[in-house]
């Protein structure tokens, strides 16, 4: 099961990710992160506090865009992993890739400082 | 030693069940939360591999059997047997670069890199009309 949210705030675009984004879900993820850069969003947040389980198909989908974003110089940024999802990140060093923070207050503030 | 078995019809919407099966089943030992979580991933993604490539999908009929055999002093044994695919070769697997795939915006590509980096010992063979994948964990498992 997956629920999928989004909500904007100012300048940044926040979507919400809860349940398990394995082989049957993660289109959900990724049919969400194309409709924002679509519609022309520039800062992008994941929200993870919700997500229980990733397997590589949620870690595709977040690699297929890395190369996007850094063409654009859009910024992404997730955060809330519980220890679980983090570890699935750092086994191939995705998390290396990836821009992970802690706390929404530092996702926003990261991309805040770099606008 | 401990045998435990689930069948399951090849369909992605019953990775969960199999994901739940090996869950409680290893729930039962003393392991902690992101080892037992990094097992549950490889056995998930041998099986959605096998569903992705399956030939019928809508199929009810069980496809998929799993089985895991938890030796306390050894470790964990799952067998993955799949009855209604060509099956996986892995001669001729090259695993890919993470970078090339970020560059070429490669959504696959993950799952057996995952599946080797966690597991001790990855095999896959044919028998008959059958596939079968064993992977093994080394650690030691008391019961709970």
């Amino acid at each position: 099961m997956i629920n999928i949210t989004k909500e904007s705030e100012h300048d940044i675009f926040i979507i919400k990710v809860e349940g398990d984004v394995d082989a049957s879900s993660s289109i959900h993820l990724d049919k969400a992160i194309r409709d924002a850069i679509e519609k022309g969003q520039k800062n992008i947040v994941i929200d993870c506090t919700g997500l229980q389980y990733i397997s590589s198909a949620g870690l595709g989908v977040f690699m297929s865009y890395i190369q996007d974003f850094e063409d654009s110089g859009s910024k992404f940024v997730l955060f809330g992993l519980n220890a679980k999802v983090a570890n699935v990140f750092e086994i191939l060093g995705l998390d290396q890739l990836l821009t992970i923070v802690e706390t929404k207050g530092q996702a926003k503030s990261l991309i805040n400082d770099e606008i | 030693m401990m045998k435990y078995s689930l069948k399951v019809p090849c369909n992605k919407s019953k990775l969960k069940t199999i994901r739940s099966f090996v869950d409680e089943t290893l729930g039962q030992y003393s392991i902690s939360e992101i080892d037992l979580n990094m097992l549950v991933l490889a056995v998930d993604e041998i099986c959605a591999n096998l569903i992705v490539h399956s030939y019928n999908t809508s199929s009810t009929a069980d496809c998929i059997e799993l089985h895991i055999k938890v030796e306390e002093n050894e470790g964990v044994t799952f067998e993955i047997v799949d009855r209604n695919n060509e099956g996986f070769n892995i001669i001729n697997y090259k695993e890919p670069m993470l970078k090339e795939l970020v560059k070429a915006r490669r959504k696959g590509g993950l799952g057996l890199m995952l599946v080797k980096r966690i597991m001790d010992d990855v095999q896959f063979r044919s028998n008959g009309d059958s596939n079968i994948c064993r992977l093994f964990k080394r650690m030691p498992l008391a019961e709970a």
